[in-house]
C-alpha cells in the first residue's frame, strides 16, 4: 500500500495543493503565515487551519496511521471516509487530543492548528479542546437541563453575568438550529429530547465555547433519517463559521455535506481532494472501488 | 427418548426448580420473621408499658397512646437493677461514634474512590491498591480492633500509657478536648470504626462512579473541562445518589459493630453521656453484648429490647438509603 502515499504529492491530490509546497520543513519558519500569498477564489486554496505532515499514530505496538499528510482548510467541511478500522476516527481524535485518554496511544510527525504544534507534550490540551470542539457518534448530553448543557462549557472558562450567559445560550442554540424547538423548555432535562435534538444540542454545546474547529465522529450514525437530514443541513450552515471535520461511513452523506473528502484505507491516506472530484472522477482505483460501493 | 417425554421432563425440571427457589425464599423469610417475633416477645417487658402489655395479652385498658412505649428504657442509663436500666448512654454513644466515623470515613473514602476511578493511571501499582482494598473489605472487624488498640488507644506507646496521658489539648470541659493517646475515648472508637468501613465506602463509591457513562466524561473533557472540573461537575453529581446510598449502608455497618470496640476495651458501665472527644462511651451493640452475657434472665430481656431499638435504627438507615436510591437517582444518558 505504500505506493499510494506517493499519490499525496503536491501535484496530484492533496487537499490544498499549493499549500503543500509552502509547507515549512523546520519549526523556526513556522512563524510566517504561509497562506497570505494564496488566492482565495478557489474553494480548495484558502487559509489552512490544520496542517498534518508525516503523521503516524500507534496504539501500543499497533500502528493505526501511516505517514498522513493532509491540510484541512478553514471554513470548509472536510469528510474523512473509509471502511471500519481504517484509522479515520483515530485521526480525528488526535486533532483534539482525545486519544490522550487511551493508554498507550502515541503519535509523531507534524500536526499543527494554525501555528501551534498539537503534538507538543506541553501543549495545553484544555485550551486546545476549547478551540477544537467535538461531537460524538452517540448524542451525549449531560443529565442536566438544556440550559445547563449549553452553559456548562462557557462557565468553565470564565465568569458570566446571567444576562450574558442567557444571550450566549440562545445564540448557541440558534446557531445549532434547535432554539425554536427548545426555547420554551430550556430548564427541562436534556434527556427528554429526541435523538436528533440531542445531537443538535451537543453541537450547540460544542459551539458555545467558541471553537475554531468542530470535529464530528459519525454524528448521524445513531439517528433516524429525518434527524440525519436536520443535522446534515446544520453542518452545511455551520461551515460558514467553523472549520468542520466529519468522519462518516455514509458515502452519500460525505457527498452531501462536504467540500473536501479524504479517503483512508488501512491506516493510510489514499486520496484527498474536492468532494465532487473524488466521487465523480477518483484518481485512485481503491478510492473508486470504495466510493462506488465495491468494498467497505 | 421421544419428543413428548423430553418435553415432560423439561416441564418437570422447571417446576422442581421453581419449587426449590420458593422454598429457599420462604425459609429465609420465615427465619427472619421468627427472629424478629422472638426478640420482640423477649424484649416486650422493657419496650412496652405494663398497661400496653396487659391491654394486648390480658384484660386491662389503654388510657393513652403515648404510654404504649416505656420511654424510660430509652432515657435511663445502665443500671445493675434491670427494671431501672436503660440504653440512653449507648444510644448517645452510638450517635457520637457514628458521626465521628462518618466525618472521617466519608471524605477519605469518597476522595480515594474519586482518585482511583477518575485520575489514577491504570497500571500494576493501582491494580495492587485495588486488590488490597477489596481484601480489606473482607477482613473481620475484630482485626481492625487490634489495629485501633495499637494505633489509636495506645498510639504505639509514644505518648505514655492510655491511663496516664502525656499530651492534651483544649480545656477539660470543652467538647473538643483531646488527649494523646486517645485511650478508650470517642475518637479512638470513631477512628477504629472508620478503619472498618473505609474499604466499604471506597468500593461502593467506586462502583457508583464507574456507573456514570464514560461518554459524559468525554463530552466534558471535549469542551475543555479539566479532569477535576469533569469529576466535580459531571461525574460526582451524577454518582452522588449511589455514593450516599453506599455511605449510609456503611454507616449502618459501623452502627452495628461491637467486636472492634470490645478489643479497644471500652468500659462496660457508663453512667454519663460523653462530654468531649476523649470521653468514655459505650454503643448499642456493646451494651447488648454486655447484657446478653449476664446470667439473669431479666438482662437477656433487656438485651432483646436493645436489639429491637438497634434494628429500628438500622431499618431507618436502610430506609433512607432506599429513598435516596429511588428518588435522587436520575437517568444519566
Amino acid at each position: 500500500m505504500t505506493e499510494h502515499s506517493s499519490m499525496l504529492n503536491p501535484k496530484s491530490n492533496s487537499v490544498v495543493p499549493k499549500e503543500t509546497n509552502t509547507m515549512p520543513e523546520t519549526r523556526p519558519t513556522l512563524a510566517q503565515p504561509a497562506t497570505s500569498t494564496l488566492p482565495t477564489s478557489s474553494p480548495v486554496s484558502e487559509h489552512v487551519t490544520l496542517r498534518v505532515k508525516d503523521f503516524n499514530a500507534w496504539y501500543g505496538a499497533y500502528q493505526a496511521l501511516h505517514n498522513i499528510t493532509l491540510n484541512i482548510p478553514s471554513q470548509r467541511v472536510t469528510s474523512l471516509i473509509g471502511p471500519s478500522g481504517c484509522g479515520k476516527s483515530t485521526f480525528l481524535r488526535w486533532i483534539n487530543r482525545m486519544n490522550d485518554l487511551v493508554p498507550n496511544a502515541r503519535a509523531d510527525g507534524v500536526m499543527q492548528l494554525d501555528k501551534d504544534d498539537l503534538l507538543d507534550r506541553n501543549f495545553d490540551v484544555v485550551e486546545l479542546r476549547r478551540r477544537v470542539g467535538m461531537v460524538f457518534q452517540k448524542p451525549n448530553p449531560f443529565p442536566k437541563s438544556i440550559y445547563e448543557n449549553i452553559a456548562f462549557g462557557p462557565r468553565l472558562h470564565k465568569r458570566f453575568h446571567r444576562s450574558d450567559l442567557d444571550a450566549l445560550v440562545e445564540q448557541s442554540l440558534r446557531a445549532a438550529a434547535i432554539w425554536d424547538e427548545v426555547k420554551d423548555r430550556l430548564h427541562n432535562s436534556a434527556l427528554g429530547l429526541s435523538g436528533g435534538q440531542q445531537q443538535r444540542l451537543c453541537i450547540a454545546r460544542a459551539i458555545a465555547v467558541g471553537p475554531e474547529v468542530l470535529l464530528m465522529d459519525e454524528p448521524c450514525s445513531a439517528l433516524d433519517p429525518r434527524s440525519t437530514a436536520s443535522v446534515e443541513s446544520l453542518i452545511r450552515e455551520l461551515r460558514q463559521t467553523f472549520t468542520i471535520v466529519v468522519v462518516t461511513h455514509n458515502m452519500q452523506q460525505a457527498a452531501r455535506v462536504s467540500d473536501l473528502t479524504a479517503f483512508f484505507f488501512e491506516g493510510k491516506l489514499i486520496e484527498a481532494g474536492a468532494t465532487d472530484g473524488m466521487f465523480t472522477n477518483p484518481k485512485n482505483k481503491q478510492t473508486e472501488d470504495y466510493v462506488t460501493g465495491r468494498f467497505g | 427418548m421421544s419428543a413428548i417425554s423430553m418435553r415432560t421432563k423439561r416441564i418437570v425440571k422447571n417446576r422442581a426448580f421453581l419449587a426449590l427457589c420458593l422454598f429457599s425464599t420462604s425459609a429465609t423469610i420465615l427465619i427472619l420473621a421468627l427472629l424478629i417475633v422472638t426478640i420482640m416477645v423477649q424484649g416486650s417487658n422493657f419496650l412496652f408499658s405494663s398497661e400496653a402489655l396487659s391491654a394486648v395479652f390480658g384484660h386491662g385498658e389503654l388510657s393513652q397512646i403515648p404510654k404504649i412505649i416505656r420511654w424510660d428504657f430509652l432515657t435511663n442509663f445502665a443500671s445493675r437493677f434491670p427494671e431501672k436500666a436503660g440504653i440512653y448512654a449507648a444510644v448517645i454513644g452510638s450517635l457520637w461514634v457514628c458521626a465521628i466515623c462518618a466525618l472521617l470515613a466519608l471524605p477519605l473514602g469518597i476522595g480515594t474512590a474519586i482518585y482511583l476511578e477518575e485520575f489514577a493511571p491504570k497500571n500494576r501499582w493501582t491494580g495492587l491498591i485495588d486488590f488490597n482494598i477489596r481484601n480489606l473489605a473482607g477482613v473481620p472487624s475484630i482485626v481492625y480492633g487490634i489495629l485501633g488498640l495499637t494505633a489509636f488507644t495506645r498510639m504505639f506507646g509514644l505518648f505514655g500509657s492510655d491511663k496516664n496521658s502525656a499530651l492534651s489539648f483544649g480545656p477539660d470541659n470543652a467538647w473538643w478536648h483531646i488527649q494523646l493517646p486517645f485511650g478508650q475515648g470517642l475518637l479512638a472508637g470513631g477512628l477504629t470504626l472508620m478503619l472498618v468501613v473505609l474499604p466499604i465506602v471506597i468500593i461502593s463509591s467506586r462502583e457508583a462512579l464507574r456507573a456514570v457513562p464514560s461518554s459524559l466524561r468525554q463530552a466534558s473533557l471535549a469542551i475543555g473541562a479539566t479532569p477535576w472540573q469533569t469529576a466535580s461537575k459531571i461525574t460526582l453529581p451524577a454518582a452522588i445518589p449511589s455514593i450516599l446510598t453506599g455511605a449510609i449502608l456503611a454507616m449502618s455497618r459501623a452502627m452495628g459493630e461491637a467486636a472492634p470496640l470490645l478489643v479497644l476495651g471500652i468500659p462496660v458501665f457508663i453512667a454519663n453521656t460523653p462530654d468531649n472527644l476523649n470521653d468514655n462511651f459505650t454503643v448499642l451493640p456493646f451494651q447488648i453484648f454486655n447484657w446478653a452475657g449476664r446470667p439473669q434472665e431479666s438482662f437477656h430481656q433487656l438485651a432483646a429490647s436493645a436489639i429491637v431499638v438497634l434494628l429500628v435504627v438500622l431499618i431507618c438507615f436502610n430506609g433512607v438509603a432506599v429513598y435516596l436510591r429511588q428518588k435522587l437517582r436520575k437517568p444519566m444518558a
